[in-house]
């Protein structure tokens, strides 16, 4: 019996590993493989990150309440150590803010009267939805986050997100109940822009780091440190006039955005639904820039 | 020897979960917002800890299948490109599936100082993976923060994870 196990042993253990060495190969192969069709056609890996996604929903936002107290820990604690700092300024903040407010009342209605004089095309109104956010990318490679609603509330491809700072950036997978949304300081995001005061128009370009830089600038474009940055409406996905963020540094070469949005705290987004009247069915509508469907 | 009940061989294959499981909470733990000053881009590597661990001290407990699955669900949850962990962390542990045996019975100090080793080459080849992927320089400063990071952090995980494996010893 031992000498039969021994010799069992002896040929049982070439064969391990040679089933592990051959399962190596192959999984590493599967990865490259996986990888190269991801890249080529994103819409094969789309569905199926939509349903992981739908299916670790329920798990990321059970476990993404205590890293969100946690997080509120520290906030509180860094709020109670500046508190007297912060009151002022926020004093300060709101006499200057009612000066703006009756500005902006006033400005608004005198919008309205001239919009009628001119008879203005109405653009439509978007419609939206608030949804929490319950995953980051956790890593140095990508910058997205996922939300808990998808195609059930309407979420789709291509729509806008964003806080009440400012535009956040774009869903570009929706699964059933979860969706994946690609900040706007994300190496692959574009997004079509406008310097609100001169009007020059320009490509919001992440590159991975805080704070993206305008491509496609005209050679002459003025552009000054402090101009805000707006959405500007071109390709029709996005409602035009979102706020973006402001210029933080120009050089020769390039021209870098602060956007408005703190990506320290992002918990809850909202996806605006934005569909031009007779515009491309959304079968058609470009996913990447440049990129039919 | 009496043989094993029922109850007693299903607690022996529980245990024998631990380091699928355990990765799996970490691969979570990379997914999670944590809502920190700038963080999201240097989250450290919790899954590479896990994987470094377990491939060796219980390789036979997380077999190259079970990476692939749990590197797979982190690209996935993450939006990493979808492949790019499954590849490193299979060719980090066919790395170290021909070290373990050294690592064996050294103190703590020379097993944290292997992954001081084994982290910045992660590092350094998912950033490679990823420029080539992206087909542009992915800026290398959060790799390099996140690598810092992960090392410092081992000694933390390091304490859970003897535990666990002790735990998880105790019925074998």
């Amino acid at each position: 019996m031992r000498a039969y196990r021994g010799r069992a042993l002896l040929l049982a253990l070439p064969l391990k590993s040679l089933i592990q060495r051959f399962a190596f190969v192959l999984l590493v192969g599967a990865a490259i493989t996986i990888m190269i069709l991801s890249r080529a056609e994103p819409r094969l890996v789309d569905s199926l990150r939509g349903a992981v996604g739908d299916a670790a929903t329920p798990i990321l936002e059970f476990f993404s309440h205590p890293a969100a107290s946690f997080a509120s820990l520290v906030e509180q604690v860094d709020a109670v150590l500046d508190v007297h700092a912060e009151n002022a300024m926020l004093e300060a903040k709101n006499a200057k803010l009612l000066k703006w407010q009756t500005v902006a009342a006033q400005i608004s209605l005198e919008n309205e009267e001239l919009r009628q004089l001119l008879h203005v095309v109405p653009d439509p109104n978007a419609s939206f939805i608030t949804a929490r956010v319950i995953s980051d990318s956790g890593g140095p490679f990508v910058r997205t986050v996922l939300i808990n609603a998808g195609k059930k509330n309407n979420v789709r491809k291509g729509q806008a997100a964003i806080t009440n700072e400012g535009l956040t950036g774009r869903v570009v997978s929706a699964g059933q109940h979860s969706a994946r949304i690609l900040l706007l300081t994300d190496l692959n995001s574009r997004i079509p822009v406008v310097i609100e005061s001169s009007r020059e128009r320009a490509v919001l370009a992440g590159d991975n780091t805080p704070s993206p830089r305008l491509e496609f600038l005209a050679v002459d474009a003025r552009v000054h440190i402090g101009n805000r940055i707006v959405t500007s409406g071109q390709g029709g996905i996005f409602p035009p006039g979102l706020p973006v963020g402001i210029v933080s540094s120009v050089s020769e070469e390039r021209a870098l955005v602060q956007p408005y949005v703190n990506w320290d705290r992002l918990e809850y987004v909202t996806v605006l639904d934005y569909t031009l009247p007779g515009f491309l069915p959304e079968t058609k509508r470009a996913g990447r820039i440049g990129e039919l469907r | 020897m009496r043989a094993a009940t029922w109850l007693e061989r299903t607690d022996i294959q529980l245990r024998g979960l631990t380091p699928f499981v355990f990765t799996f909470l970490m691969v979570l733990a990379s997914a999670l917002p944590w809502h920190l000053p700038n963080f999201a881009p240097v989250t450290p590597a919790f899954t590479t800890i896990a994987i470094y661990y377990w491939s060796i001290y219980r390789p036979d407990k997380l077999p190259y299948a079970a990476t692939f699955i749990l590197a797979m669900l982190l690209d996935l949850l993450t939006g990493t490109p979808l492949g790019l962990s499954a590849l490193v962390y299979l060719l980090l542990q066919v790395i170290l599936n021909t070290q373990r045996t050294f690592f064996h019975g050294k103190p703590f100090l020379v097993v944290w100082w292997g992954f001081s080793l084994v982290m910045p080459g992660v590092s350094l080849v998912s950033w490679i993976i990823a420029s080539l992927y992206f087909n542009a320089l992915v800026p290398p400063m959060p790799f390099i923060i996140q690598a810092g990071l992960t090392i410092s952090l081992y000694p933390l995980f390091a304490v859970a994870l003897s535990a666990l494996h002790r735990h998880m010893m105790e019925g074998q």
